[in-house]
């Protein structure tokens, strides 16, 4: 069955896969979680007003997909009620070792940074409400009920200090899962000082481009006006991290033949048979190069907001499509040369498996789900719709 | 700031009491972390070995009695493609070309489907786990499953093993697979249930030509020490910084 797939010469047990597509959305997923998070800290840290609108939201996200970030590991695990071992015995020169106790930092900082961000409209909506809404609210308040202008005022500092911290750890998270693969000796696709870093510039991009194609579709669905300002201020950033990100992926590129070691046949093999379509089709072109001229466009643009904010979402929707790809070609593309260097494989992904496209699928839809629920409990639309609102209103009165 | 002494005595009380706290935790948990603590019993000292293996290529006759009595010694399924020990045939025909394979890890021998007038040179070289003295596989798992023993030999904890795999991305010669029964990592274990009772191990009591040879390092007097002081030797992928202890005569440079 397997024969066709190898070309070459593979150690006998690596005809088999090991990490399969499950694995391939663990660092999607926890990469829009930090590049969501790192979006709300343009203006909850660099106090970027313009991004204010979707500061809040961007939080909520990041939690969502935050949530189900263990899933794929779990699922793919071969005991998966053993994986509390990592917090209880880990091994400390174990890249992975740490994931628990980051992941679990990580997690309290975002539920932290939400509750205080949310904690006055929390007490309003405690003291407004009855029944089991009032439970909800005074038990998510803390039964804490102080939202005078100086408790406020504290809570706003604390934030701020919060989401300083929460940078950095946004990017040990992410840069993190990087390192779990570019320290990997054995396999020269991935044994890469630059791959932490690679990994940041395209979580922080495709986090932007979550967050703007979300920010359409519940203005779009609440069908309220979008501000602009801010998605035209979130494409900017975009376009920013679009230039770091393909400039260190190019150079690991560039270097690698350049150096031309050992490893380059194999290499240049992947590259041209392998993931060719995935790496320079949908990766370089349709994930980078596209939403770069789209971006670049829309700066030259002037007053075609609709225009405008399509250009975005599509470039928003490449550059999602093009970090995917970029996952796949990293967890995937490493295992289809062989530690032999002498030979290829291929992995066909199966839909239903344990460990195939329909878990996937499902685990991708869940925080979506999550979302909804949690703008439920937390709406963050205020702020997404009042500047529009008051703009609204002063255009009227102008008129 | 002013502070009482009483204060002062409470605060340092506290620190006291905190930095004692969290060190007996950490403790604990780096102790925990380490899978194999007590030697295997039975009168065997696992103080007194450090296992060594090495494999002759200029013997090798590629028949796959190894990996054939590795699988039945070990109870490795024989209908999946795991190994524990294979054989690889080298062959350099004259256009340059070099054609590697192992089908079915050699455990059916080889056919001749290149004509011998097309082929330059060709050679066997018999793999095996390198039970590494600084062994990636041991450095990645996350829960210290993967552990060396006193003497030498890398083991796996199957009653430990979360099943993460990252210990066979990890292992750059491939010597690792994933057991579908038990769902944890596997390997060579130089036949650790053998060894330690004098035993060899299953696959250097197969080999009819000697090309595999097992023994005590701490033993100046053991075959593998008399060939390591006589030979010239090498080991696969030194430059990986691994420190194999498996070492290889008459290995070719085609041989990764």
């Amino acid at each position: 069955m397997t024969e066709g797939l190898i070309w070459g010469f593979v150690y006998p047990n690596e005809v088999e896969i090991q990490w399969s597509v499950l694995i391939v959305l663990y660092p999607y997923i926890t990469g829009l979680v930090a590049g969501a998070f790192i979006a709300s800290s343009l203006y909850h840290v660099f106090g970027k007003e313009e991004i204010r609108p979707v500061a809040r939201f961007a939080l909520l996200t990041a939690l969502s997909f935050l949530l189900v970030a263990t899933m794929p590991l779990l699922t793919h695990l071969g005991h998966p009620e053993r994986g509390i071992e990592i917090m209880f015995t880990p091994h400390l020169t174990s890249a992975m070792s740490g994931f628990g106790y980051i992941y679990s930092f990580y997690l309290v900082i975002v539920a932290v940074e939400i509750w205080l961000s949310f904690r006055e409209d929390i007490v309003k909506m405690a003291l407004n409400s009855s029944g089991w809404r009032e439970l909800l609210y005074s038990g998510l308040a803390l039964f804490s009920y102080d939202i005078s202008e100086k408790a406020l005022h504290e809570d706003e500092k604390i934030a701020k200090k919060l989401a300083i911290i929460g940078i950095p750890s946004a990017a040990f998270l992410h840069g993190y899962v990087g390192f779990i693969f570019g320290g990997i000796k054995a396999n020269p696709w991935w044994s890469t000082p630059l791959m932490p870093i690679i990994f940041l510039m395209s979580a922080i991009v495709s986090g932007i481009a979550l967050l703007i194609l979300l920010y359409i579709a519940s203005m779009k669905l609440r069908k309220h006006p979008i501000d602009h300002k801010c998605l035209e201020s979130l494409a900017h950033y975009l376009w920013v991290f679009l230039i770091l990100d393909v400039a260190l992926e190019l150079l690991e590129i560039v270097s690698m033949k350049y150096e031309s070691l050992e490893e380059i046949d194999i290499i240049n093999r992947l590259l041209s048979e392998k993931i060719a379509f995935t790496f320079y089709g949908v990766q370089l072109t349709l994930g980078i190069l596209i939403p770069f001229v789209l971006l670049l466009v829309i700066g030259l643009l002037k007053n075609r907001d609709t225009l405008k904010m399509i250009l975005i979402s599509i470039s928003s929707v490449c550059v999602l499509i093009g970090v995917f790809a970029m996952r796949w070609n990293v967890v995937i593309g490493g295992q289809e040369i062989s530690k032999s260097l002498s030979g290829t494989l291929t992995y066909v992904p199966v839909f239903f498996h344990p460990e195939g496209v329909l878990p996937a699928l499902v685990i991708m839809t869940l925080p979506f789900i999550i979302l909804l629920v949690v703008t439920y409990i937390l709406p963050p639309w205020k702020d997404m719709e009042e500047e529009t609102t008051q703009m609204g209103s002063i255009l009227k009165k102008k008129s | 700031m002013k502070i009482s002494r009483r204060e002062f005595a409470k605060t340092g009380f506290r620190v006291i009491i905190g930095a004692a706290v969290s060190s007996t935790i950490i403790e604990s948990i780096v102790t925990n972390s380490i899978a194999a603590e007590v030697s295997p019993g039975g009168g065997y000292d696992w103080k007194e070995h450090l296992w060594g293996y090495v494999v002759d290529t200029r013997k090798c006759i590629g028949c796959g009695r190894c990996a054939n009595a590795c699988k039945l010694e070990n109870h490795v399924p024989f209908d999946e493609p795991v190994y524990r020990t294979w054989v690889e045939r080298y062959r350099v025909l004259k256009d340059g070309e070099v054609k590697i394979d192992s089908p079915n890890g050699s455990i059916n021998g080889f056919e001749d489907d290149i004509p011998a007038e097309e082929i330059k040179k060709a050679f066997y070289v018999p793999k095996i786990c390198n039970h590494c003295e600084i062994a990636p596989c041991v450095q990645v798992c996350p829960v210290g499953a993967t552990y060396e023993t006193e003497d030498g030999v890398v083991l796996v904890d199957y009653d430990y093993c979360i099943g993460c795999r990252y210990c066979i991305q990890g292992c750059p010669y491939g010597a690792r697979y994933f057991n579908t029964e038990k769902r944890t990592a596997d390997k060579c274990t130089w036949c650790y249930h053998r060894i330690t009772k004098g035993l060899l191990p299953a696959c250097v009591q197969a080999c009819p030509v000697g090309a595999r040879i097992f023994g005590d390092l701490k033993d100046p007097e053991s075959e593998v020490n008399k060939i390591l002081d006589k030979e010239r030797i090498n080991v696969l992928k030194p430059d990986l910084g691994t420190k194999p202890k498996v070492y290889y005569v008459g290995l070719d440079r085609e041989v990764r």
